[in-house]
């Protein structure tokens, strides 16, 4: 009789579940059940055993295949979004250690390819005989969305990543998950564990499919759980096609979702429950919100729920729960919590009422559409114009991205009295182009007589 | 010159700056098909914002965005005639 030292892993979850249930993507739809008996690997799981193993397929749906094979098996699995640059692939696989790799027929970088153990992931699952192999609880690193540079390496294990997951509403009837996200980041991973523990279908998402697409897909899979950022939904509610999709629960996290798009998924969605999540990759889910009103209730900082105690620190929420992760890897990082255990959101909230609301991050980083930007970067183009005397770049709300960048510039003395305010900012949009992507491109510029300094010396930057 | 000239003058100019390719700019074109994505609509709220002093998915109390350009172009009409009365 084998003596199980930790939780169940995700394959014996699966094997545990009677009805069943599918994952689709664009090209295939596979019985999740038959993994309980079989593989997506060749049979080649147990070359993976013990060891590092990073998830570098092309496709959601050999990943997902990938890590309920994984689980409790591989010593650590680090999960690798899409879009991570390829020149960070040899820091990160030195970081993790990291001496085999999961790919598929996508999977481009060499990197990985150099690893000593590749082993390749089908999107079908063959029979196979389950060797029992020795449970071990298996590191899950998360790379994390930050603004530039080698993203940091959040260690989770399966416990803290399914401890949210008792805590929201319960599943009734038939569930089919759907998410805009893609389940190798938290907020898709979140959506990808809550079928498989819930016994639920899932449908993934496609890199580059259109939306329009993606949404006639969802509706014919009975998508009965849709799960986006803000920004995915606003996209989302510009399609014709939102009509072939009649969720039951609507749910939004990965951005502060504001009133007016909880107000619009209300109105489209009548019989939908429209809630939203307050998560990240390192402080987890910290709670759900489902009154379909934008923050969060005051209660919840005096009191904490399911176990997740919130502090405020100078005006930034801090997280104490069992669904943190635990640490990064590598030591060149500041440790991921505080003294006490919390982790520091750097997200600023302010009271309003009975309830707090978010008020933008520490450090004025501006989220457009799920990009992160630091304004600095952007001001520091500004102020290379040879008639600019400094610059403030602050978030403007939008509709569709929930923010964009606008910058307020100072002119030299001389400069001001010239007039030809249209010429210079057409210099200084130019320049931007030139020197940053899309997104850091300020929708536009506006010449003021001053900009407020701090008594620390610094411009002023106000939230939000 | 009128709302629906300088909305699609707007178009024209980011979808130059953005390196898209415009579709023919009709009434019934869905703006997910015209050619901008979400940043080149973002950018053209907040510009529209600039030009003609309004915002009416930001104010409003019922803020769905529309579909088609001609949706999108009526929902400016009102809100200037809101605006002026």
């Amino acid at each position: 009789m084998k003596v199980r030292s930790s939780a169940p892993s995700l394959r014996e979850r699966i094997a545990d579940a009677v009805p069943e249930r599918f994952f689709w993507d664009r090209a295939a739809r596979l019985c999740v059940n038959d993994l309980a008996r079989g593989t997506s690997l060749g049979g080649r799981l147990a070359e993976l055993k013990g060891r590092s193993v990073v998830v570098a397929t092309s496709s959601q749906l050999t990943s997902a295949l990938a890590l309920i094979e994984l689980d409790g098996v591989a010593r650590r699995v680090t999960i690798l979004p899409p879009d991570t640059a390829a020149e960070h692939l040899g820091a990160l696989i030195a970081c993790a250690e990291i001496d085999a790799a999961v790919i598929d027929d996508g999977t481009l970088d060499h990197a990985v390819l150099d690893l000593p153990v590749r082993v390749v992931c089908a999107p079908t699952i063959v029979p196979a005989e389950q060797h029992v192999l020795p449970h071990m609880p298996t590191e899950w690193v998360l790379l994390t969305s930050g603004t530039s540079g080698v993203p940091k390496m959040a260690v989770h294990n399966l416990a803290s990543l399914i401890a949210p997951i008792g805590a929201g509403p319960p599943l009734d009837g038939a569930v089919v998950w759907g998410t805009f996200y893609d389940i190798r980041r938290y907020g898709g991973l979140q959506i990808f564990l809550r079928a498989v523990i819930g016994g639920a279908s899932l449908v993934l998402s496609c890199a580059g499919e259109p939306i329009a697409d993606h949404l006639a897909r969802l509706g014919r899979c009975g998508v009965t759980h849709l799960s986006g950022t803000p920004s995915h939904w606003r996209r989302a509610l510009m399609s014709p096609a939102i009509g072939q999709i009649a969720p039951r629960y609507v749910r939004l996290s990965g951005e502060i979702a504001d009133q007016a798009i909880l107000d619009s998924l209300r109105a489209t969605f009548r019989q939908a429950r429209v809630g939203h999540a307050y998560a990240s990759t390192e402080a987890g889910v910290a709670f759900e919100v489902d009154d379909a009103l934008a923050g969060f209730p005051a209660d919840f900082l005096a009191h904490g729920r399911d176990s997740v105690e919130l502090k405020l620190v100078d005006g930034a929420l801090r997280i104490r729960s069992p669904r943190t992760a635990a640490r990064y890897l590598g030591t060149q990082h500041a440790s991921l919590r505080d003294g006490d255990g919390f982790v520091d959101t750097g997200d600023m909230v302010e009271r309003r009422g009975d309830r707090y609301v978010f008020a933008g991050r520490r450090g004025g980083i501006i989220n457009v559409g799920g990009l992160k930007i630091h304004p600095e970067e952007i001001e520091a183009v500004i102020n290379r114009h040879p008639q600019v005397r400094m610059s403030l770049v602050r978030p403007k709300q939008n509709p569709v991205t929930g923010a964009i960048v606008i910058a307020d510039v100072v002119l030299k003395a001389d400069c001001a009295r010239s007039g030809g305010e249209r010429q210079i900012k057409d210099d200084i949009l130019r320049l931007c182009r030139d020197a940053l992507p899309r997104h850091k491109v300020p929708a536009s510029i506006s010449i003021v007589p001053a900009l407020d300094v701090g008594a620390t010396g610094k411009l002023a930057r106000r939230y939000g | 010159m009128s709302i629906k000239l300088t909305i699609m003058d707007m178009m024209k100019e980011i979808a130059r700056e953005h390196n898209k390719t415009l579709a023919p700019l009709r009434d019934d074109l869905v703006l997910l098909d015209s050619g901008l994505d979400s940043l080149g609509f973002a950018v053209l709220v907040a510009r529209l914002e600039d030009s003609l002093g309004i915002d009416p998915f930001t104010s409003a109390e019922d803020a769905m965005f529309p579909l088609t350009l001609g949706d999108f172009v009526k929902v400016y009409e009102s809100a200037q005639q809101r605006a002026v009365a």
